[in-house]
């Protein structure tokens, strides 16, 4: 019989491990929990990472271990974000508005609700009708549901299509960049539904949970996203550590080798393509109410590109590198656009690092590729293997 | 022929890249159990011939069937053909350098192919011991755990034979096995091939008589797409047309 995966890939345990002493690290240094060490927006950043980290591990089961160089995968994340806010914004714009008419002399009836409800929501892009996109808007459940299912489908259409004409290589990777362009500039428009460029805010309110503070919502979103990552995490490991595994690297190095061994490349492709897109959207659904707001040019085409840096910076093909890869860069790089870092005056002119931060990771980009072509996790693989000489 | 029916038939098939006429009104048979050598110099339309066996190429004209009852490949992808027991070996040896030998050969292994049997598929022993079986077969029972990239250049082209047989096909299609072995190699391929062709239908392209003449089998020698001439090795290399063509170079 085979030995657990668990067995075989200690490093699982490992992640996981470290995982939940970071979380519960987190806890109690919070404003919310505990000593107050650590400030509610950065417990925020912190939650939000891993939320990256998640889609990291997305973009490396499909780019490190199947070769799809997806340059898309943040459009999958956007519209788990969207869905996920659809419901945020509907049922608490629902409570202003039964509160706020609780006081008319006459009881409001459902239609006068929904009225309000759309001038309020659509007010900003000049309607008040609902879209019908909204329709399931009132309903935890369903939109949850959405979640999975919107980006789900648009991946198994764009990968069934993309896949079943053999688009490979640099082809398929302008193809999903289109795709994410694509879907900002619809989204961009007024009358998407979506609200245009204004996208949805205020999704750190949650409803029904107006009486907790910020403080409390930032740590459950934390440990959920924490919990989300491990699972996903785990799944990942698992489904690369068989046969499975090994059929879709074997596409990544030779896929006309895996055809003439009778596998069906275009399925396997697209069974990946799928998962990783559902992992996309659920991360997303985990950021965006931490971010507090999403607009159409989240899923503009860089972040896809920024997502494939991530990954090769933290070493494709192994599932910590990317979370090594996702975690370093975007924590180094919210401290590095937040202003905190002091500028560097050289008399004639002044770094500012908030314009020079992305010289910077273009040249840590470049290094890493020139000098480390396995990246960070890479270079973790190479002290482990020295203690073991 | 009773005794060996029809395994593949080609008949009348043609195929022009751009303007080229790689295979010019081909036909021929081969039975259940045979071992045949195909050979032909460069550009008689060897690999294109298994091209269009294997669905890489579609012909402009003729039929391709296969099996009993006949099945027309050419209706079919690559990854269908395989799975009805078409196996093919590339001329460089295309074995999956960044994984063991043990994982190649189980990947190879006859199990259904569907992404879902394949997530939830768990090696059993016998599977197991079934490729412990093979790898002795192959020479590479003690080589199991290495990664196939470390293998020397003959132990990858025995590897990809492995992979073959572990799929169980019914038809082989071999393209120059023996380029770039030593003569020991050789000999031990030469072994493998012909034992392997006790239960199935095996073709052998190959460039070099000498090899050819170990295999012992029946010839066909392919010249500007069409077959020249069909026999055992000493009627086709006595044959005057084989002479000019090939031979009298």
């Amino acid at each position: 019989m085979e030995r657990s995966f668990l067995i075989r890939q200690p490093s699982v345990l490992i992640f996981i491990g470290l995982l939940a002493l970071f979380t519960i690290g987190a806890t109690i240094l919070s404003e919310g929990f505990g000593l107050g060490l650590i400030s509610t927006s950065f417990i925020k950043t912190l939650g939000k990472t891993l939320c990256l980290c998640l889609i990291a591990l997305a973009m490396d089961l499909v780019w490190g271990y199947c070769g799809i160089l997806s340059l898309g995968h943040f459009a999958f994340f956007g519209l788990g974000g969207y869905m996920i806010g659809m419901w945020l914004m509907y049922a608490r714009t629902e409570q202003i508005v039964i509160n706020s008419l609780a006081n008319a002399p006459l009881p409001p009836t459902s239609g006068e609700i929904r009225d309000a409800i759309g001038s309020q929501i659509f007010g900003v892009v000049g309607g008040s009708e609902i879209p019908t996109i909204w329709t399931f808007a009132h309903s935890f459940p369903i939109q949850l549901t959405l979640v999975v299912l919107v980006p789900g489908l648009l991946a198994l259409v764009f990968g069934w299509l993309a896949f079943r004409s053999r688009v490979t290589g640099v082809y398929l990777s302008i193809l999903t960049q289109a795709m994410t362009l694509a879907l900002a500039l619809y989204l961009f428009q007024n009358d998407s539904g979506l609200r245009g460029n204004n996208g949805l805010s205020g999704l750190q309110n949650i409803p029904g949970a107006s009486n907790v503070s910020q403080d409390t919502i930032s740590i459950w979103f934390l440990w959920a996203s924490a919990l989300a990552l491990g699972l996903g995490y785990l799944f990942a490991a698992w489904l690369v550590s068989g046969k499975f595994g090994s059929v879709i690297r074997a596409i990544r190095d030779d896929e006309t080798r895996v055809r003439y061994l009778g596998y069906s490349v275009e399925a396997y492709k697209l069974v990946v393509f799928v998962i990783t897109a559902v992992i996309a959207a659920i991360a997303g659904a985990l950021y965006y109410p931490q971010a507090g707001i999403i607009n159409p040019a989240e899923i503009a085409p860089i972040a896809s590109i920024y997502l494939a840096v991530w990954v090769a910076i933290g070493g494709r093909g192994r599932l910590y590198g990317a979370i090594i890869g996702a975690a370093f860069v975007s924590l180094i790089s919210s401290w590095f656009t937040s202003g905190q870092v002091p500028d560097v005056p050289l008399g004639f002119y002044t770094v500012k690092w908030v314009d020079w931060w992305l010289v910077l990771l273009g040249f840590g980009f470049v290094l890493v590729t020139l000098y480390a072509p396995k990246g960070l996790g890479g270079l973790f693989d190479r002290l482990v293997r020295r203690q073991d000489a | 022929m009773s005794k060996n029916p029809t395994l593949l038939e080609v008949s009348g098939v043609s195929v022009t890249f751009d303007g080229f006429r790689a295979i010019n009104n081909l036909s021929f048979q081969i039975g259940s159990a045979e071992l045949r050598a195909v050979i032909g110099p460069n550009g008689a339309g060897k690999t294109t011939m298994m091209d269009i066996i294997t669905g890489k190429t579609r012909p402009d004209t003729g039929k391709v069937t296969y099996g009993r009852p006949g099945k027309n490949l050419l209706k079919m992808n690559e990854s269908a053909i395989a799975r009805v027991g078409i196996g093919r070996k590339f001329q460089r040896p295309s074995v999956f350098e960044s994984q063991t030998v043990f994982d190649n050969l189980i990947m190879a292994l006859k199990k259904s192919r569907s992404p879902l049997d394949v997530v939830f598929y768990r090696r059993d022993d016998s599977d197991v011991s079934k490729v412990e079986k093979l790898a002795a077969e192959i020479g590479l029972a003690d080589q199991l755990q290495r990664l196939s990239g470390e293998l020397s250049h003959g132990q990858k082209q025995w590897l990809e034979i492995g992979m073959l047989l572990a799929q169980d096909p019914q038809l082989l299609l071999v393209d120059e096995p023996a380029a770039g072995m030593t003569p020991e190699e050789r000999e031990k391929t030469t072994d493998i091939l012909r034992k392997a062709a006790e239960t199935r239908a095996v073709v052998v392209v190959e460039h070099d008589m000498e090899f050819v003449r170990r295999l012992d089998c029946r010839v066909t020698v392919l010249h500007e797409g069409a077959v020249l001439a069909e026999g055992s090795i000493d009627h086709v290399t006595q044959d005057q047309a084989v002479i000019d063509v090939y031979l009298g170079r």
